[in-house]
């Protein structure tokens, strides 16, 4: 898989990247990157992995404006 | 290739996060403050004065600032990622568009199936509106609904793509979006509401926080959706072969 779609700017014709070669990205990426959210939005709320009550308190304030049910 | 999309996802996804920051701090923060005090004066009122004050493990300076900041931009970086994960998978599927507009549709669908329609439902409150007893359900139920709304919203993009084979792009992504819309009102319509707001809290105060909720949103997928088009579309720009490059130049 190269950029060459990418190369010629007048055709609006681009090569889809093959699957398979995605799922493995989206798999382990994914996962780390939904535990991110998971973090901000939702980590000492309603359940908690590491305890305590610091990451809910400090990330309170973005919990709140982004939508998450916080308190 | 996915990788780098990946990096470039999360790098435009921080820059993002800074700009929602920026809007949350100006339009978002003084309705939390004002929650805040409503709530203080509230508790002072029931007489729960008595009760030892819970003790501040973050100061609101910080949670308005340095707090609000890692919020946002972690939450960004992780957006731009996933959202760069899904590019991956979208871009060269959605008929004859270019990655630009593969990127901006795909942000307006993300911010349409993370935001808009979860948010109809369960909107954004801010401090003092929640009970503290029913967090769990209803963390479980806007969960639930964003899961819910991700996935519908994958199946219509894939019943579009066989649609618009049959019956023409305009016609089969205006069917496939009819059909969402009826899923989606009969989802409105099945799972339970939501309703612990104080009778004493401004309505205008309620409102004004939610806007600047959504705003907050709309700004981050607007910045993730743009920023990734225009940075994908440089480097296909700067990767094109210099020969051919030279040959254009030359043909002037
Ligand atoms: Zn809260």
């Amino acid at each position: 898989m190269t950029n060459a779609a990418f190369a010629t700017p007048t055709s609006t014709h681009v090569e889809p990247i093959p699957v398979a070669a995605i799922l493995p990205w989206a798999v382990f990426a994914g996962l780390m990157l939904l535990l991110t959210v998971y973090f901000v939005g939702a980590e000492e709320g309603a359940t908690s992995l590491i305890g305590g009550s610091f990451v809910h308190e400090f990330v309170h304030d973005g919990r709140h404006l982004l939508g998450f049910p916080c308190h | 290739m996915v990788g780098n999309l990946l990096l470039r996802g999360m790098m435009v996804g921080v820059l993002a996060g800074l700009l929602a920051f920026g809007f949350a701090k100006v339009f978002g923060e003084p309705w939390v403050e004002y929650a805040i005090a409503f709530e203080e004066s509230a508790s002072h009122a029931s007489g729960a004065h008595g009760e030892a004050e819970e003790p501040e493990i973050v100061s609101r300076s910080t949670q308005a600032g340095a707090g609000l900041f890692t919020g946002l931009v972690v939450y960004g970086a992780a957006a731009g990622g996933l959202f760069a994960l899904a590019f991956a998978f979208a871009n060269g599927r959605l008929g004859s568009m270019s990655p630009r507009s593969t990127a901006a549709l795909l942000a307006a669908l993300g911010f349409v199936t993370v935001v808009l329609i979860p948010q109809l439902k369960y909107p954004a409150n801010p401090p003092a509106v929640g009970s503290a007893d029913t967090i769990g359900a209803r963390t479980e139920l806007f969960f639930a609904m964003l899961a819910f709304s991700i996935a519908l919203m994958a199946a219509s993009v894939m019943a579009a793509r066989r649609l618009a084979e049959r019956f023409g792009d305009w016609n089969g992504a205006t069917a496939a979006g009819l059909l969402y819309l009826a899923v989606v009102a009969v989802m409105f319509a099945a799972l339970p509401n939501i309703e612990e707001i104080p009778a004493s809290f401004s309505p205008a105060a309620l409102w004004n926080f939610r806007m600047a909720s959504i705003g907050v949103q709309a700004v981050l997928w607007a910045a993730v959706g743009l920023g990734f088009g225009a940075a994908t579309e440089y480097a296909a720009r700067s990767a094109r072969p210099p020969a051919r490059a030279a040959h254009a130049a030359a043909s002037r």
